[in-house]
């Protein structure tokens, strides 16, 4: 099996600020992880490994200091890294990310699985892997939860809903985007850091990819982030006590005036 | 304070650690309350080729020696103490081997060990021979190709855990001391047997139970090294052993006194956190002493073990005396620190108090350690 494994890396949100002057996001200090959602990608992509066979490749779109989580993949199980990297990709949304990671992906061949987080921690946006799904036109699976069968030509996952989950059939090539359920990432081991740290990890740039710099960076993103704030606290809370009538009652006469 | 690791120590230090704080510290709490081994943590443990540490590389081991061993235990023992005698109990089991054993014997036991596949464990004491290892009434008797095991050990760690018991028993009582030899007994040989769990004080995460041998027939190459060494090689054993019991006390002071600072600073009295009086900081000035103290000792000894393994008695005994008085020590304060918090099971350093007291008993009481030391002192200076 030939999986390849999308990472992120993103601001610690523990560390995250707001600088109060600019209302922009204060870098300084502040500690690069791997997108915890992409760990149990990982996770899950070297279990499958170990069960069928095959290979892991760790895919990460980002700034040279990305291959830091690149190389902890390795260390986690992942045999194989490309850093995805030029200066033309940033300020990228998820539309111009998910057309390069579609490029870098044509660019390493023939696949099986890819597996995704579910989303981001800073962007929040969950359509990176729905939308590379959808530009390499293979079926995809979102919010997996578990992965009950796997064989050589498809798998069997089950999908989180609100209220339950959905058991789905897919054939490869495929795409699946991972929930926190799914696993609990091992703990890298000794020998996966030493080879994590000889590792070579390969360079694609935007030439590598033959990406049109049209639709890569600020240039290939319809949507632009303009500002970032914290929301301002809102007032007046209350809650609504007694039985379930006279907790509608209370409710409707508190939303009258806005009618 | 920086010890100035390489490279390939720090890897095994943050292992270790992320270990503990990812695994062993969220279920310490329950795997105490119900005496449970921790069979899941050991598995993640192998997995992360922690116990691959002292095993040389040839049998898929890390190759590391004493020190590195002691990087790793005291990261464990931060966690939970029976955890970590779970883990170095194994290699009690497994230094004889190691220190002994014929290649093929190492071929056929090491690589299990290193990657977690099997565990080990060590059988030495028995009703009526704790502090006085010579006064072991298990007895191998040759019968044919096979050796024949009768006796009972007591108190024995991994006891029902583990798949390897190395097992000292008197092949000879007419040669005294040269008369007791060491052999491999594996789960499911006939005529073996674990008793019942022992429910204790403290690491209740370990499982200690009593062997038992009733006309045992084991295979004559499960003999480990000459008929006779049994004691020699068992001393060499538990001198290479003892550093890791130091770093667990180490390790468990350490946990202690994080816990107690913490608390510390923001438990209001007085109208002002605790930590402004000084007779608490004090008594966690002192903890601090002691644990730094205990860690530069253990981290020298175990350096020199690895580079002197002629020379390992006095250096072993020394540490392990030290670090485990600083343990229970450390771990009372943090408990008296924390006050009417502190007793409760809600808290984990009532638990670590109780852990502490085994570390001072264990692979020889902290009075047979001093006997150890007095009797290198006299050789050294004749």
């Amino acid at each position: 099996m030939k999986i390849i494994v999308c990472i992120k890396q993103v601001p610690d949100a523990k560390d995250v600020r707001l600088d109060p002057i600019t209302n922009t996001l204060a870098r300084e200090g502040v500690q690069s992880i791997m997108n915890p959602y992409d760990q149990y990608a990982v996770e899950e992509a070297v279990r499958l490994k170990e069960k069928c066979g095959g290979e892991v490749i760790v895919i990460s779109m980002g700034p040279p200091q990305a291959e830091e989580i690149l190389r902890q993949a390795i260390s986690c199980g992942a045999d194989n890294a490309i850093l995805i990297s030029d200066r033309s990709f940033a300020g990228a949304d998820t539309w111009a990310t998910a057309y390069t990671l579609e490029h870098a992906i044509k660019k390493i061949g023939n696949f099986d699985l890819i597996v995704c987080g579910k989303q981001a921690i800073d962007g929040d946006t969950a359509q990176v892997g729905p939308g590379l799904a959808t530009r390499l036109d293979i079926p995809y699976i979102t919010c997996v939860q578990k992965i009950r069968e796997a064989t050589e030509s498809g798998l069997i996952a089950e999908r989180m809903m609100d209220d339950g989950f959905d058991v789905v059939a897919v054939d490869y090539p495929a795409l699946l985007s991972v929930v926190k359920d799914i696993n609990e990432p091992r703990v890298p081991s000794i020998k996966g850091k030493m080879k994590a740290k000889k590792a070579e990890i390969v360079k694609f740039n935007a030439q590598t990819i033959e990406a049109d710099p049209a639709c890569i960076g600020l240039p290939g993103s319809p949507t632009k982030v303009v500002n970032v704030f914290p929301p301002s606290a809102r007032g007046g809370r209350s809650v609504l006590t007694g039985t379930l009538d006279e907790q509608i009652d209370q409710l409707v006469e508190k939303l009258l005036p806005y009618l | 304070m920086d010890y100035f690791l390489s490279e390939e120590q720090q890897m095994i230090v943050d292992t270790a650690r992320q270990l503990t704080d990812e695994r062993i510290i969220p279920n310490r709490a329950e795997l105490d309350e119900k005496h449970q081994f921790p069979r899941q943590i050991l598995n993640e443990m192998a997995r992360a080729d922690l116990f691959g540490v002292p095993i040389p590389e040839e049998y898929g081991g890390l190759g590391g020696g004493c020190f590195d061993i002691v990087l790793t235990v005291e990261q464990l023992g931060r966690g939970c103490i029976g955890v970590g005698t779970a883990f170095s109990a194994n290699f009690l089991g497994v230094y004889p081997i190691i220190l002994a054993g014929t290649p093929e014997m190492k071929q056929k036991y090491l690589p299990d060990v290193a990657s977690g596949k099997k565990f080990g464990a060590f059988g030495l004491t028995e009703a009526n021979a704790g502090s006085d290892a010579s006064g072991i009434q298990t007895t191998a008797v040759l019968d044919g190709d096979y050796w024949v095991l009768n006796g009972t050990k007591q108190w024995i760690t991994n006891g029902g855990e583990a798949q390897i018991y190395t097992i000292v028993a008197i092949t000879d009582r007419s040669r005294g001391p040269r008369g007791a030899s060491l052999f491999v007994v594996e789960e499911g040989d006939p005529g073996f047997s674990c008793g019942p769990k022992e429910k204790k004080m403290g690491i209740r995460a370990s499982s200690t139970t009593e062997l038992i041998f009733k006309d045992c027939r084991i295979p004559k190459d499960r003999m480990i090294g000459r008929p006779g060494t049994g004691f020699i090689t068992v001393m060499k054993t538990l001198d290479l052993s003892r550093p890791g019991i130091a770093a667990l006390g180490v390790g468990l002071a350490q946990g202690a006194l994080d816990e107690a600072v913490k608390y510390a600073k923001q438990r209001q009295q007085f109208g002002k956190p605790i930590i402004a009086f000084q007779a608490v900081q004090h008594m966690l000035a002192d903890m601090a002493i002691g644990i730094e103290s205990a860690r530069a000792l253990v981290y020298a000894a175990a350096k020199h073990i690895q580079e002197h393994p002629k020379d390992m008695s006095k250096a072993s005994s020394i540490c392990k005396v030290y670090a485990t008085d600083v343990a229970m020590k450390v771990t009372t304060d943090a408990v008296q620190v924390m006050g009417g918090y502190g007793y409760m099971c809600e808290y984990p350093v009532e638990k670590m108090m109780r852990d502490a007291k085994i570390l001072q008993i264990y692979e020889g009481t902290n009075q047979i350690q001093r006997n150890v030391i007095g009797q290198e002192l006299n050789k050294e200076y004749s």
